[in-house]
């Protein structure tokens, strides 16, 4: 059991030696440095620490501080005052003081419904209800009937609900609600929601209703049932420290606790980050541009670093579609840095996706300085994602304000680590983001489309497949070469072909080398199938009819036929040959020719069966493509 | 580990945590001896020491420990019983 890390921070060497120089510093200074200290990735004892030193210098909120003080009250259900000093660090971490109520064990219920109560005299600004999953779920009933389950969670629920509305009349503060911890055991089993009065399943009724009312009521949700699942239940939660100190959160899971409060209270401010500014080599794809070129850079379908580099691409674009601008700033040749957005098929961002487009041989500081300018936005607006540990740092040093997560060297990993930083906390989705979402709101319609899908042809007909076919390219031959080397099902011939020879079809006349990349509504799949056929005697011999498994059922053959005919007459052949040897592996497609018309011949052998189509015998097989040649 | 050994080790821990840099830690010392022990520190106090030395205490045994004395004997003994990582 690890308890949750603040991946995203960069660990500091020296920082104990830096938060006691703190002290020196004069009081604007050591503001300025303690948020720096906060910017680090801090466990619970340097957390206590670092809290100690800003209790000691900042009993009152610093002057021309340019956020707004917040008055927060936390109000559980159980002990939450071991998690202050995660909160006031992680208010901190964003540049905001922040004052905690300091309540009594509790008593919400008195401090939000007497007038005379500490509470009133106090006035917060924003409450948060922290209440623990075995108050809310007191006097359950396992077995009860599901109606009585039902009014049990209807009147947690009223509970709650009249407790943000007093908070809120007499107070006129923000509502934050904690969702409630899943901690208790299963009774039932995978199917728990079937046992009525099951105090799990009550737990997790309880935080569908509890989304709900808030989206009702403006109030914002901490979703502490996420971090549960993000981080494993026993990362927040000790059954121990519970039966020790009534401590439902657990103590060393603090700081992240503190962290999440801590964004939620910046984007109340409209404090979260706005821009996401991207390294392009090695953040965006695998390699140099520069160095590798085209053909040489790693990215897409078929490799797994490469596809690790595409989900990040494909997290910065659904970023993009909720708001979030993105901008790029690689040290490269502008030429050269556009190369892969204009001309690399397997790039998921686009040149439109980029707000601001730096790159130059400058220091990256000075680029995103002038991004920010030309964008209109703050610095402590944007976040800076780049692999390079000393571009980071460069960075981090020039411009503190800048948010620059500390990448994995996996870049399977960047997408999880700049989730958890929370950098773009939403609170409601504004007019202007959803004007921004507009334009995708026709393709969501579509996609809905597939529920309705009843039978084959209507599914593939909504599925808005394109095929793009092409001879064989420079950059794709890498795809090519792998598809040909480890298809072994959907393979007619199981012909291997290696680079040296991939290229040479290159070169010859008489060669039809095809490849195939199949575009669908819900993405691109990359190259899919391959057709590689000899001309000879007004005869294309086809040597190799390979397709990738992943598209199978689509009736991607009958377009490919469609397209092999074509060139087949364009290059003035008049009948196809087709073999299938058998394997132990291709059984599939054994009937693979006679079911697109050819005919089998009778001088082919076991080990190499052979059909023929004439094509002025040809006729169009249905299909639902739309065929593009590249 | 000798019991030296983890008493040196909780004397850097308590001084961390209680904020007292000079703090001499001796085996008799209890929470009436050092104010900044309250009973929210303690807390932190166990699961820092369980952090520490990657041990976890019995529930019964965090309520037994009264001093100093006993949270040594009681790592020591449980770092004796771990398998060699």
């Amino acid at each position: 059991m690890s308890n949750p890390e603040l991946t995203w921070l960069p660990h500091q060497p020296d920082w104990n030696e830096c938060l006691r120089r703190v002290t020196a510093l004069d009081k604007a200074s050591a503001w300025s440095a303690l948020v720096e200290l906060a910017n680090v990735r801090l466990d619970m004892m340097a957390t206590t620490k670092l809290d100690r030193q800003l209790l000691k210098l900042f009993k009152q909120c610093p002057v021309n501080l340019e956020t707004k003080p917040v008055r927060l009250a936390v109000l559980g259900s159980s002990t939450v005052d071991h998690l202050h000093a995660g909160i006031r660090v992680g208010t901190l971490r964003r540049n905001i003081w922040v004052s905690l109520y300091q309540g009594n064990y509790g008593q919400y219920v008195q401090d939000i419904h007497d007038d005379g109560s500490d509470l009133h005299a106090w006035a917060p600004n924003t409450v948060l209800f922290a209440f623990d999953a075995r108050h809310l779920l007191a006097g359950y009933q396992v077995g009860e009937s599901s109606e009585a389950s039902e009014v049990r969670v209807a009147a947690a629920i009223d509970h709650i609900v009249g407790l943000w509305r007093s908070a809120r009349s007499k107070f006129g503060c923000d509502i934050i609600q904690q969702t409630i911890l899943p901690i208790h055991p299963r009774l039932f089993g995978e199917n728990e929601n079937r046992l009525p009065g099951s105090p799990a399943a009550l737990v997790a009724r309880l935080n569908e209703q509890l989304r709900k009312c808030a989206l009702d009521e403006g109030a914002t949700l901490l979703a502490l049932d996420h971090w549960a699942a993000e981080d494993g239940l026993t990362a927040w939660h000790d059954p121990a420290m519970w039966h020790r100190a009534k401590q439902e959160v657990h103590l060393a899971a603090m700081p992240m606790y503190g962290d999440i409060v801590g964004r939620i209270l910046a984007a109340q401010q409209g404090k979260s980050r706005k821009c996401m500014v991207l390294d392009l080599d090695n953040t965006l794809w695998g390699g140099v541009i520069g160095d590798d070129g085209i053909d040489g850079i790693v990215l897409g379908q078929g490799n797994a670093l490469g596809e690790a580099f595409s989900e990040f691409q494909r997290y910065a674009k659904d970023l993009s579609r909720r708001g979030v601008i993105l901008a790029v700033c690689s040290k490269n040749d502008e030429k050269n840095a556009l190369l892969p957005f204009e001309q690399h098929p397997e790039m998921i961002l686009r040149r439109d996706d980029i707000a601001c487009f730096s790159a130059n041989w400058g220091d990256k500081a000075t680029a995103i300085r002038a991004i920010a300018r030309q964008l209109n936005i703050g610095l402590d607006a944007i976040v800076f994602a780049d692999d390079n540990p000393f571009e980071r740092n460069i960075v981090r040093r020039e411009l503190p304000m800048v948010a620059v997560p500390e990448l994995p060297e996996d870049p399977a990993f960047y997408t999880a680590t700049i989730a958890r930083a929370g950098y773009f906390e939403g609170i409601a989705m504004t007019a202007e983001d959803a004007m921004r979402t507009q334009q995708y709101k026709a393709n969501i319609e579509r996609e809905s489309e597939r529920h309705s899908a009843t039978d084959l042809p209507s599914y593939l007909k909504s599925l808005d497949m394109t095929l793009h076919w092409s001879r064989f390219t420079h950059s794709d031959q890498a795809r090519v070469v792998q598809l040909i080397n480890k298809t072994n099902q959907f393979n007619l011939t199981t012909r291997r072909y290696s680079t040296d020879e991939v290229d040479k079809l290159l070169e010859n006349p008489a060669a039809l080398p095809l490849q195939m990349r199949l575009v669908d509504k819900f993405g691109d799949n990359g190259i899919i199938s391959i057709i590689i056929g000899y001309l000879k005697d007004k005869t294309i011999d086809l040597d190799t009819w390979l397709m990738s498994c992943r598209v199978l059922g689509r009736q991607v053959e009958h377009a490919v036929l469609g397209i092999v005919v074509n060139e087949a007459r364009r290059m003035g052949a008049n009948r196809l040959i087709g073999h299938f040897r058998p394997t132990e592996k291709n059984s599939m497609v054994a009937e693979h020719y006679l079911r697109l018309g050819f005919t089998a011949l009778p001088d082919g052998s076991g080990i190499n069966q052979q059909f023929e189509l004439h094509l002025d015998a040809y006729q169009a097989l249905p299909t639902f493509f739309v065929i593009t040649e590249n | 580990m000798t019991e030296a050994d983890v008493l040196l080790k909780l004397e850097e821990i308590f001084r961390d945590l209680f904020d007292l840099p000079d703090l001499q830690l001796d085996v008799s010392m209890s929470a009436d001896d050092i104010d900044e022990w309250d009973s929210v520190n303690h807390v932190m106090l166990v699961v820092q020491v369980e952090r520490e030395f990657k041990i976890k205490f019995h529930t019964a045994e965090v309520e037994e420990m009264k001093n100093v004395g006993d949270l040594v004997k009681l790592v020591v003994g449980k770092l004796g019983k771990s398998t060699p990582r």
